[in-house]
């Protein structure tokens, strides 16, 4: 595989990321989402540039790359939340369930819905442990009774490995919770509304080892049911965490691979510097 | 070259000496404010408390034929001249309510007028010898007294001092008050939210912005003269009403409120957008359910000082005509009404010497309500403040 410039990839089952050795190996490479020839502008300078990546179902895709190259824009694409910032301009195709995402006819709320997301810094709800799961679950009426509620904040908590912790005081402010707690009860609220891919802009930057550990191994709990795209500044996390890495560089993606490939045999030059920490 | 402790220090000297005199400056500065409103307060204690009080004198009342036409003829000619005229000309007419009364006597207790009155609480006062002997052989004998006034609570303004009350004008204050936190609050927080939620950040929006940010800072005398010139003679609002001096003073009230709207949404941090945004909130629930919380201590407080500039607000409302003279108490929204900065206005400007007292009490019963309305700004504020 020769990737001296931006990876093309095609559609299908069988992505063309050099020879898959991930895990879900035999497991199904699905296409969640579909880039294709992205641009974005904020303002005048542009951002991303000419992106193309698929990205797959039930599978961890780590986006790493040195600070400002644009993984944090390309993350808030897939939902639309570059919506938010007047400035922005976005040309291209983002696809998802054979619908473009970026087409005036898609309902960004609709889209939400099956793309959470978790930022970067902790930001629950200043409401109780319980609303901080139950309120969107509520809005989208996705519960009806109250005892449905409550069942699925138990299954929420649990799935996101917080229910133990936090049992007994689910009417406390969600605010009380220590910083790796409140990352994983905005986790545990991402995924109470069931969506199918999960967006994760750096959720460990914020944390001590033992929360970050904690995560991770949430996140590879958690690709059973979910796409999962994750940024982070941490090689090692991105080693262990993902089955796909990009990496991206000045609002490129340089290389496009799955994740052992990318730490063991690096197809760029660039990463591979990037990757050993030789960058800059 | 690193220079030594002693070097840094002397250099560090001047800077000291510079911050404790800014420091002095400002205790200084602070003490002087501390000490005019005490003296503000003590002046309007001293000379408002006793109007608080008011001279009764205990009279014997004779039904005769004659009080039913002239009121005065029930009384002892020696302390007619003591008694309300407010209160002989109720005489004929509890007569006639009350025919059985004819013919027969009673003892009580009635409002003195304003010189007795002034006369016992050391005023100047207009009555002469004689009068003053008779007060004074009365007040001996325990016949005249000063007692709580409840008159000044519960009447309106009258001519004489002595039966003018405060109550009137309280309640027009109060339904005043009601018309413009009706309008102004639904409107001035729509209207934050709007321009700071909604709205794209363009040139449209910024010159409404500076517009706004100009309206808090018109004279309020203009907003009367729009009042009068929108309200009075183009819809056609009655005068002098609760109603158009409400609205007059929601314009007032407007640019406050959104002000301090938009700065209390403005800090809710974006995080919790974003979070609200990221769980498929729309536009409207991210407000209503996140961001509105939020900001309401920030709002509430905003809006209670608004309005608390508002209710001491006399010259737009003197332009629309709400410096009445209104004896009647009537809670209305559409009857003319005065308010209580107005009847304080009102009675500042009588030539009798007994209006003094009764301005300073309006003044403290002002003061009371508006310390009341900022207690409870903070109240609110403590109460729906929440740190998590
Ligand atoms: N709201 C914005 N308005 C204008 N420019 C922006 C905005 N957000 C990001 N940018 C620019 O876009 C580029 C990419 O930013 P982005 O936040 O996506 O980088 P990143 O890869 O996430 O960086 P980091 O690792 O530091 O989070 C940067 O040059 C940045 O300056
Ligand atoms: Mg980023």
């Amino acid at each position: 595989m020769n990737m001296q410039a931006a990876p093309r990839h095609t559609v299908g089952t069988a992505p063309q990321v050099g020879q898959p050795h991930t895990r879900n190996d035999q497991a199904c490479h699905d296409l969640s989402i579909r880039v294709r020839d992205l641009n974005l502008w904020y303002g005048q300078t542009q951002a991303l540039k000419n992106l193309n990546i698929d990205l797959f179902e039930k599978n961890v895709t780590a986006l790493i790359g040195p600070s400002g190259c644009g993984k944090s824009t390309f993350l808030r694409c897939l939902n639309r939340m570059n919506d938010l910032i007047p400035s922005v301009r976005i040309e291209g195709l983002v696809e998802m369930d054979g619908r473009d995402v970026n087409a005036t006819k898609m309902d960004e709320v609709a889209l939400r819905r099956r793309v959470g997301m978790v930022f970067q810094k902790p930001n629950p709800f200043p409401k109780s442990i319980y609303e901080n799961i139950a309120y969107a679950p509520r809005m989208h009426d996705l519960v009806s009774r109250k005892a449905e509620q409550d069942e699925l904040v138990e299954k929420a908590l649990r799935d996101a490995g917080l229910w133990n912790e936090v049992k007994d005081k689910l009417h406390e402010p969600g605010t009380s919770l220590s910083g790796g707690q409140q990352q994983r009860l905005c986790i545990a609220r991402a995924i109470a509304v069931q969506p199918d891919v999960i967006l994760m802009d750096e959720p460990t930057s914020a944390l001590d080892p033992i929360s970050t550990a904690t995560i991770e191994d949430l996140m590879d709990k958690l690709k059973q049911q979910f796409t999962i795209v994750t940024v982070t500044h941490n090689m090692q996390q991105a080693a262990r965490v993902a089955d796909y890495t990009a990496f991206f560089h000045l609002g490129e993606i340089v290389e496009y691979n799955d994740t052992k490939t990318m730490f063991s045999n690096p197809a760029t030059k660039k990463a591979e510097d990037y990757i050993t920490g030789r960058y800059g | 070259m690193s220079q030594s402790f002693d070097e840094i220090s002397a250099q560090l000297q001047r800077r000291h000496r510079k911050s404790a005199r800014l420091k002095w400056l400002s205790m200084g500065a602070l003490g002087l404010a501390g000490l005019f409103l005490v003296l503000f307060f003590a002046d309007m204690l001293s000379k408002g408390l006793p109007a608080f009080q008011q001279a009764q004198i205990r009279v014997e009342l004779d039904y005769n034929e004659d009080a039913t036409r002239m009121g005065r003829a029930a009384l002892d000619p020696e302390v007619s001249r003591l008694v309300s005229r407010t209160f002989e000309r109720l005489i004929p007419g509890m007569l006639a309510d009350d025919p059985e009364l004819l013919g027969t006597t009673e003892t009580r207790w009635v409002l003195a007028n304003a010189q007795v009155d002034q006369y016992l609480k050391g005023h100047t006062h207009r009555l002469n010898a004689a009068q003053q002997a008779t007060v004074d052989r009365l007040a001996e004998e325990g016949n005249v007294a000063l007692k709580f006034n409840t008159t000044f609570f519960t009447s309106g303004d009258s001519k004489m001092a002595e039966a003018s009350g405060i109550l009137a004008a309280a309640l027009g204050t109060v339904m005043t008050m009601l018309v413009t936190l009706a309008i102004a609050f639904p409107i001035g927080v729509m209207t934050a939210v709007y321009l700071e939620e909604f709205a794209p950040d363009n040139r449209l929006t910024q010159i409404i912005e500076i517009n706004i940010n100009n309206l808090a800072a018109i004279p309020s005398i203009l907003f009367g003269l729009l009042g009068l010139a929108i309200f009075i003679s183009f819809f056609g609002v009655p005068r002098s009403s609760p109603l158009v001096g409400g609205m007059t003073l929601a314009l007032m009230t407007l640019p406050v409120i959104i002000i301090a709207t938009r700065t209390a949404l403005r800090s809710v941090p974006d995080s919790i957008r974003h979070a609200a945004f990221g769980v498929g909130c729309s536009r409207w629930q991210v407000v209503r359910d996140h961001v509105l919380p939020l900001a309401m201590p920030g709002i509430m407080t905003g809006s209670i000082i608004g309005l608390a500039q508002a209710m001491g607000e006399t010259a737009p409302l003197i332009i629309v005509g709400m410096v009445a003279f209104i004896p009647d108490v009537s809670a209305t929204f559409t009857n003319a009404a005065t308010v209580l900065p107005a009847q304080i206005f009102t009675w500042a400007g009588e030539p009798d010497k007994a209006f003094v007292e009764k301005t300073a009490g309006g003044i403290l019963v002002l003061l009371a309500i508006l310390i009341f309305l900022n207690a409870t700004a903070v109240v609110l504020r403590k109460k729906f403040e929440r740190r998590w």
